[in-house]
């Protein structure tokens, strides 16, 4: 878009404000812009963010991509990376890092569908 | 571990055990003892911060007692060799001069690279950050944080498509700071935005459990509109998208730095146009901390034109506020930074900073009345102007789509020419996941939704409870990586300059070990285009290999040009078998002033024999020069072609404490005779016991001069300082023998 400087057409709304409510207009505006932004950030979740949560539960950034890969193959990361392997330790009896490291040895993955599957918890 | 000032850091100490290291803290440290007057040396200060333990202080500190006033902004320099075991060596140095904020620049492509790197590969530009990297360097600026006495804060980038990765590393490995801004990844880097905007909110919740301090990256927009000072408005509305979103997500508004650039540069008014800038930013972010960074758009090869922009810029954070003073190094705008250079660059804000100390008690802004108050109003509407258009037409990621960001007109005019990115389109596209209704997550820090109910309503406020902690409770958790790449390590790195760790060999440096790299500086009567290709001549002929001219400034077209060649050495010198002459004896000027105030002291002094030259004896004797008459020495100076007879009958009528005898000429080794001749004629007339004799000139050395009859003989590049430390040191040992 191209467009010449029509600032002082523009600002007559603004011209009446002093400066504080001037301030506290832009804070609004900066607020009102970042909030869908924040609930879409809620709502969602990315390779990158269930990797970040296999290195907390202790997977190595080679394990945790792998872990991760798998899950998008099954179309299982909306469930959560991390809950995967919490769920499948949880059923099979298993530490945390042993379920993760049947996931990244390509094991068990049939386990995880038939877990989640079964409808949600 | 404790480092001596005089030894080298090992790095082979600091790669060993890497894999047990553990950060000592988490969290950004500020400069300590701010907002208070301090005495350093003579002077008050008003700005000061505490001093450090060691430091290496300006070059002219030795007028004033050698203080090392430190400012009350952290000092940041960015490091970017592409070897970190180099880039250590540099950070210890940077600390010496001042710097607390080490900011380590990722190599080229790492943004696009979709997951962490592991091990020590080099890079472009920058270093990959990995986890191993990472530790190497935050567990140096332990060692020399505790040699310095001030944290210094160890920084990098969460950024690109592995953010929240990069950010969990970044929390446990006790980074201090890191550049976070989505909008940054979006505009500049081509990620989809959606992607973004999703990583970014897990990213800064991770980073504000680490007490990270966020800089954001509105100041890209600086460097890349076409005319830089009409983003203003702009800026200021990415600044505001960052910050809000970021408190929104959890972070603490005393953690959020803003990153800002005084956007202009001399010729044009730079500070008429970016003051009434500074000050609307600093009020709109009153709460936010200022990161105040120099300007690179109109950076040339010169380093004295960018130090003088960058001194501007510095005055500019002194007149408002700056917690964070960024370093540019003057040398960007024609190579990867040099070491000497990140050392310039902190030392001129150092400087400037103590130079500008107290400044605002004395001067003040017109904030409320005139031009600045206007410009400040002004700004402040265009940037809500356009944050109401971009919610008319429809949001942030619209307006990203029409192209509102980094438009070359001064909002509300646009020239078409912003940065345009598709909703549906970059890296990473449809690569975001809505979270089921039972999506969960076992970890500490986690931003969004998270069903941890399902299992657990004890562990809602501690979701890691449910694995019995995460990494963030337990580091032991941690996996470290060491190596991934038997052909691109530091071992290997390390293994081809072994030689010149572990031997007597050197070679010149400016950024890596061993690089051989020289600079030199050169006039050459020729016009510009000549002078540049006979430069590149005279290098090859001095030996130099890749010869290249790095700057070349016009002094007059026919004239001639100013050229700085740089070039590179292949050989070494061994420094064993060096001859290194011992450094002379320079007693303080305080010590030589207090002894001739107790005991005055008078010489005589004239050039000998048929010798009419003056210059060197006057630079030795001359309150002008720095000489010895600085110290209340009385000098009486005979002249030139003065007989020695002379200059002994002068001494012996005023009672003289010395004579000293400059002598030019040395054909026929006339010099020496002529000391030989002083010597005996000061016996034969009795006064040889009492009075000291010294002797100077370019041909001089002191042990011809003392085999033939002086106390002392002064060569080329003798100064006033060394003769009278001589004076005053002679004279005490003739009392004691007496």
């Amino acid at each position: 878009m191209k467009r010449k400087d029509d600032f002082n057409e523009r600002r007559k709304h603004l011209a009446h404000l002093t400066e504080a409510q001037l301030e506290e207009r832009f804070w609004q505006l900066a607020e009102q812009i970042v909030d869908p932004l924040v609930e879409l950030a809620e709502k969602n979740t990315s390779p990158s963010i269930e990797r970040s949560v296999l290195l907390r539960m202790g997977f190595s950034s080679i394990e945790a991509q792998s872990i991760v890969n798998g899950a998008i193959d099954r179309g299982l990361l909306g469930k959560g990376a991390g809950h995967i392997v919490y769920r499948l330790a949880k059923e099979k009896n298993m530490g945390i890092r042993d379920a993760g490291l049947k996931l990244v040895e390509g094991e068990m993955w049939e386990d995880v569908i038939e877990i989640f599957q079964g409808g949600g918890n | 571990m404790d480092l001596k000032p005089n030894e080298k850091l090992d790095i082979e100490n600091i790669l060993k055990d890497l894999d047990k290291y553990r950060p000592r803290r988490r969290g950004w440290i500020w400069r300590d003892g701010i907002n208070e007057k301090r005495q350093l040396g003579k002077f008050e200060y008003y700005d000061m911060s505490k001093p450090l333990k060691q430091s290496q202080p300006l070059p002219a500190a030795k007028y004033f007692d050698n203080i090392d006033p430190q400012g009350k902004s952290t000092i940041t320099t960015e490091i970017a060799s592409g070897r970190f075991e180099d880039d250590i060596r540099r950070m210890r140095m940077a600390a010496w001069h001042g710097a607390d904020h080490i900011m380590v620049i990722r190599t080229a492509g790492q943004s696009h690279y979709d997951g962490l790197i592991e091990g020590t590969p080099q890079g472009i530009g920058g270093i990959p950050i990995t986890r191993k990297q990472v530790r190497a360097q935050r567990k140096a600026l332990d060692i020399i944080e505790d040699e310095v006495g001030r944290p210094i804060n160890y920084h990098s980038y969460v950024s690109g498509v592995a953010g929240p990765e990069i950010a969990v590393m970044f929390a446990e490995e006790g980074v201090n700071g890191a550049h976070q801004d989505p909008q940054y990844n979006v505009l500049y880097r081509n990620i989809n935005m959606i992607r973004s905007f999703v990583d970014a909110a897990c990213a800064k919740r991770i980073m504000s459990w680490g007490e990270i301090a966020q800089i954001d990256g509105a100041h890209n927009a600086n460097a890349t509109a076409r005319e830089a000072w009409k983003v203003m408005p702009e800026l200021m509305v990415q600044h505001a998208i960052n910050s809000m979103f970021s408190v929104k997500v959890g972070m603490k508004k005393e953690n959020i730095c803003l990153s800002t650039v005084p956007p202009t540069a001399p010729p044009a008014p730079c500070m008429r146009l970016d003051l009434p800038y500074a000050v609307a930013l600093r009020e709109l972010f009153a709460d936010y901390k200022m990161r105040a960074q120099m300007n690179t758009k109109y950076m040339e090869s010169s380093t004295r034109e960018a130090t003088v922009t960058h001194t501007l810029n510095l005055l500019i954070s002194q007149l408002t506020r700056a917690e964070i003073q960024s370093t540019i190094t003057p040398d960007e705008g024609r190579n990867v930074p040099w070491h000497i250079y990140n050392i310039e660059a902190v030392d001129t804000a150092k400087q400037a900073f103590a130079g500008m100390d107290g400044l605002n008690e004395m001067v003040e802004i017109k904030r409320d009345e005139g031009e600045l108050a206007d410009r400040v109003r002004e700004l402040k509407e265009r940037a809500v102007l356009f944050m109401e258009e971009i919610i008319e037409v429809g949001g942030y990621f619209n307006a990203v789509e029409q192209g509102f960001f980094v438009d070359s007109g001064y909002y509300p005019e646009r020239n078409g020419d912003g940065i345009s990115r598709k909703i549906e389109g970059g890296i990473g596209v449809g690569t975001v996941y809505e979270r089921d209704e039972d999506y969960m997550a076992p970890v500490t820090a986690h931003f969004g939704y998270n069903n941890i109910a399902q299992y657990d309503k004890t562990a809602i406020d501690n979701p890691s409870k449910l694995i019995g902690g995460s990494t963030f409770e337990d580091p032991d958790k941690i996996i470290y990586i060491d190596e991934l790449d038997e052909n691109d390590n530091v071992y290997l790195r390390l293994e081809e300059t072994k030689e010149l760790r572990n031997s007597s060999k050197l070679k010149p440096e400016m950024e890596w070990l061993g690089d051989g790299i020289v600079l030199m500086t050169m006039f050459l009567p020729a016009e510009e285009r000549v002078a540049e290709f006979a430069a590149l001549e005279i290098g090859k002929k001095l030996g130099l290999e890749d010869v290249e001219v790095i700057h070349k400034e016009i002094m007059q077209e026919a004239e001639g040009t100013r050229i700085e060649l740089k070039g590179r050495v292949d050989f070494t010198i061994d420094i064993d078998e060096l001859i290194i002459p011992p450094k002379p004896e320079v007693f303080t000027e305080d010590e030589i002033r207090e002894e001739i105030e107790k005991n005055p002291m008078k010489v005589v002094a004239a050039t000998v024999g048929e010798d009419e030259h003056s210059v060197g004896l006057r630079e030795i004797i001359d309150i002008k020069h720095g000489g010895i008459e600085k110290y209340g020495i009385e000098c009486h100076y005979l002249g030139t072609s003065v007989p020695v007879e002379k200059l002994v009958d002068a001494a012996i009528e005023i009672d003289a404490d010395a004579i000293l005898a400059s002598t030019i000429i040395s054909h026929d080794d006339i010099h020496y005779r002529n000391m030989k001749k002083l010597h005996d004629l000061s016996v034969e007339k009795g006064i040889r016991e009492k009075i000291i004799l010294a002797a100077g000139g370019t041909q001089v050395s002191n042990e011809l001069a003392i085999e033939n009859g002086m106390d002392a003989g002064f060569g080329r590049g003798s100064n006033g300082d060394q003769v009278a430390t001589f004076l005053v040191k002679k004279r005490r040992e003739m009392k004691n023998e007496n």
